[in-house]
């Protein structure tokens, strides 16, 4: 959008995917190091430790790109 | 919401809503640890954060219904898929796709590319000329008050309901997801949303839209990808279904020769102009819910591209919504059955596949992801009722007929208390269906009746310089009781579904279908007949409105990759090209 000396769309969206993704990655590697006693389907994947990684960087890379010192 | 919310079933195809409502599981299906819960509210925090700063932006009334015009093709294309995004939407035509197999994907792609392409090409440079704020305002300009008057009252009142309606059903989808409150899930939602849109207007509703739109493709993504690997590829996953279903539930085309041959209960020219022509043109072309975001767009060529931008992305949503139902048919180890079936048995009914599969492969951290995924695409819809319902009123009934001095400051303040407003009788409206169930089939059904006469008198109105305000007036007002006779005559009489799809078993999708596509005609002939008996504005008046007589600007100095069409066409033939593949 025509910024107009606001910040971002793009960059709130890195704040909500970098917070979902470390959360989420958190989450996965606890789960890594105490596994639980009831496991969803593919747990061997460990699908929320690289999704949670995914959306981590994907996230990092919209905020740094569009940091509002950057789009100013 | 979009067909979701506006025009079909959202929740439920093969019974009414109420009957889901009313037959609820008695408990839940997934159960969230500490970081999911840190998750949901991370991400309440962050859309009242982004209400709270945008309110500074939305100051005068071009900034608080408009956005201040001033939004890229990106983030309009975006807001437009996203507020049809709804999470019933997602849930219930994953639950359609496991009732009717792939052929579901037909409302994704025939009955919604086609149509936003359309309306990008053809249909945007008028709305986007006159200068417009809604739709019922072209109307205005095109035919007259009357006109706008019918528009804007009938949609003012329906999307509220709507909007009631869906709240109701999302505290009981969040009630048979994760087991919460009713009451919490009414309060906090209606809460947020009216806070952020209050504060920020539309741009804060686009804003929100467009980080809903990420989160939930963040959420929703891993069960199709997670199911292909346990499907063992997609070649595979057809076998299966094949032979746990049927063949025909994973052909699109090569069924729809006859009504007998295919789940749905339709044949392929009921698809191809009734869904593909009237009901997807309709809704995709004159719904103001998703038409505004476009005209928030900061110049022409971005409105044009924006539902070009918009149906690129729509092409690949049933890869999270129908790709989870199938993935529920081959993999699932229970049998889905419709709502009454399961409570009788204890088991689970076809909308519950989505957090089922969910359930299936999402530890902690991704079943937070996913449940934010459900509760943004609700919001989301929901913003976007609000959002629309202030403006149409603000404009085309408050201004127009009430206070025509309205000030800026006056109309902006509107504005914010019609936001208000809409959020409480939204509210009013989920305890009042909460009581009276039935309603809500009749609501829903009410809301289905404007939507493809609104299209005849939309569509003549900007492609034919003859059509009088007459004309105007009198096709939409006809066709639209055209819909709701059709409608009461297969109350009254069930047996007429026969006569008016073809077919007698024709199923609830098949039956709204057929009564788009009379009721469409029934407008247009009207519209032209009462126009050719009536006198013409003059062409001078007619420009900015009116093809033939408007002059839109040139993109020939545009390379070739910038223009519309161009990409339009790439839409179009990777359209064409999926549909062939899964023929």
């Amino acid at each position: 959008m025509s910024e107009r000396e606001s910040i971002s769309i793009w960059f709130f969206i890195g704040i909500s995917l970098l917070g979902d993704g470390l959360l989420t990655l958190s989450a996965g590697l606890w789960e890594i190091w105490n596994p639980p006693m009831t496991r969803v389907v593919l747990y061997q994947f460990h699908a929320n430790a690289w999704g949670g990684a995914l959306l981590a960087v994907v996230g990092a890379a919209y905020c740094w790109y569009f940091a509002p010192s950057k789009t100013r | 919401m979009g067909y979701g919310a506006h025009l079909m079933i959202p929740v439920d195809h093969a019974t009414p809503l109420s009957v889901f409502a009313a037959t609820i599981a008695p408990t839940q299906l997934v159960h969230l640890t500490p970081v999911d819960g840190v998750i949901i509210v991370f991400y309440f925090a962050l859309v009242l954060t982004i209400g709270f700063y945008l309110k500074r932006y939305a100051n005068t009334s071009e900034d608080y219904f408009m956005a201040g015009r001033e939004m890229t093709a990106w983030i309009a294309g975006l807001s437009f898929l996203s507020a049809n995004l709804g999470a019933l939407e997602l849930m219930g035509w994953a639950g359609a796709a496991y009732q009717y197999g792939i052929q579901a994907v037909h409302w994704y792609w025939i009955g919604a590319i086609p149509a936003m392409l359309f309306l990008g090409l053809v249909m945007m440079p008028f709305y986007y000329i006159s200068k417009t704020h809604s739709v019922p305002g072209y109307l205005k300009l095109r035919f007259g008050e009357p006109t706008r008057a019918i528009s804007a009252v009938t949609f003012a009142v329906m999307t509220v309901l709507m909007s009631g309606i869906n709240m109701y059903s999302m505290a009981l989808v969040m009630k048979v997801v994760l087991g919460w409150n009713i009451n919490f899930s009414i309060w906090v939602s209606a809460i947020t949303v009216a806070v952020y849109v209050g504060l920020g207007g539309l741009r804060s509703a686009i804003f929100n839209e467009v980080l809903q739109f990420m989160l939930i493709w963040a959420g929703a993504l891993l069960i199709p990808i997670l199911g292909l690997v346990e499907a063992h590829g997609w070649n595979n996953l057809k076998a299966q279904i094949a032979r746990n279903a049927g063949a025909e539930y994973t052909h699109v085309w090569s069924t729809l020769g006859t009504f007998h041959t295919n789940p749905l209960g339709i044949n392929w020219f009921g698809i191809v102009f009734g869904l593909g022509f009237v009901i997807s043109f309709g809704y995709w072309t004159t719904d103001f819910l998703v038409v505004q975001r476009i005209l928030a767009a900061k110049d022409i060529r971005s409105a044009k591209m924006a539902p070009i931008i918009g149906a690129a992305f729509k092409m690949f949503v049933p890869f999270i919504v129908i790709l989870p139902g199938l993935l529920g048919i081959a993999l699932l180890p229970m049998k889905l059955t419709g709502e009454g079936l399961a409570v009788a048995t204890g088991g689970h009914s076809y909308n519950e596949v989505l957090p089922l599969m969910l359930a299936r492969y999402a530890g902690p951290g991704l079943l937070g992801l996913g449940v934010t995924a459900l509760m943004a695409g609700f919001m989301s819809g929901m913003a976007g009722n609000v959002s629309a319902f202030a403006t149409v009123w603000t404009y085309d009934l408050y201004k127009a007929l009430f206070h025509k001095s309205a000030t800026d400051r006056q109309l902006v303040s509107m504005g914010r208390w019609c936001t208000i407003l809409g959020v409480l009788i939204s509210i009013g409206t989920a305890y009042i269906v909460m009581d009276f169930l039935s309603i809500m089939d009749y609501v829903q059904a009410l809301f289905s009746f404007f939507i493809a006469p609104l299209f005849g008198t939309v569509i003549l109105g900007m492609l034919w310089k003859r059509a009088t305000a007459a004309g105007g007036f009198w096709g939409l007002l006809i066709g639209t009781l055209s819909s709701v006779g059709m409608w009461a005559w297969v109350k009254v009489n069930p047996s007429a579904v026969g006569t008016l799809a073809f077919y007698p078993n024709a199923g609830p999708l098949a039956q709204d279908v057929w009564r788009g596509l009379w009721c469409w005609i029934v407008c247009v002939v009207v519209t032209i007949v009462v126009s050719l008996m009536t006198r013409p504005k003059p062409d001078s008046e007619l420009v900015g409105l009116v093809m033939g007589v408007t002059p839109i600007p040139s993109e020939g100095e545009l390379a070739l990759y910038q223009r519309p069409i161009f990409w339009a066409v790439i839409v179009m033939v990777v359209l064409v090209a999926l549909n062939i593949y899964l023929w």
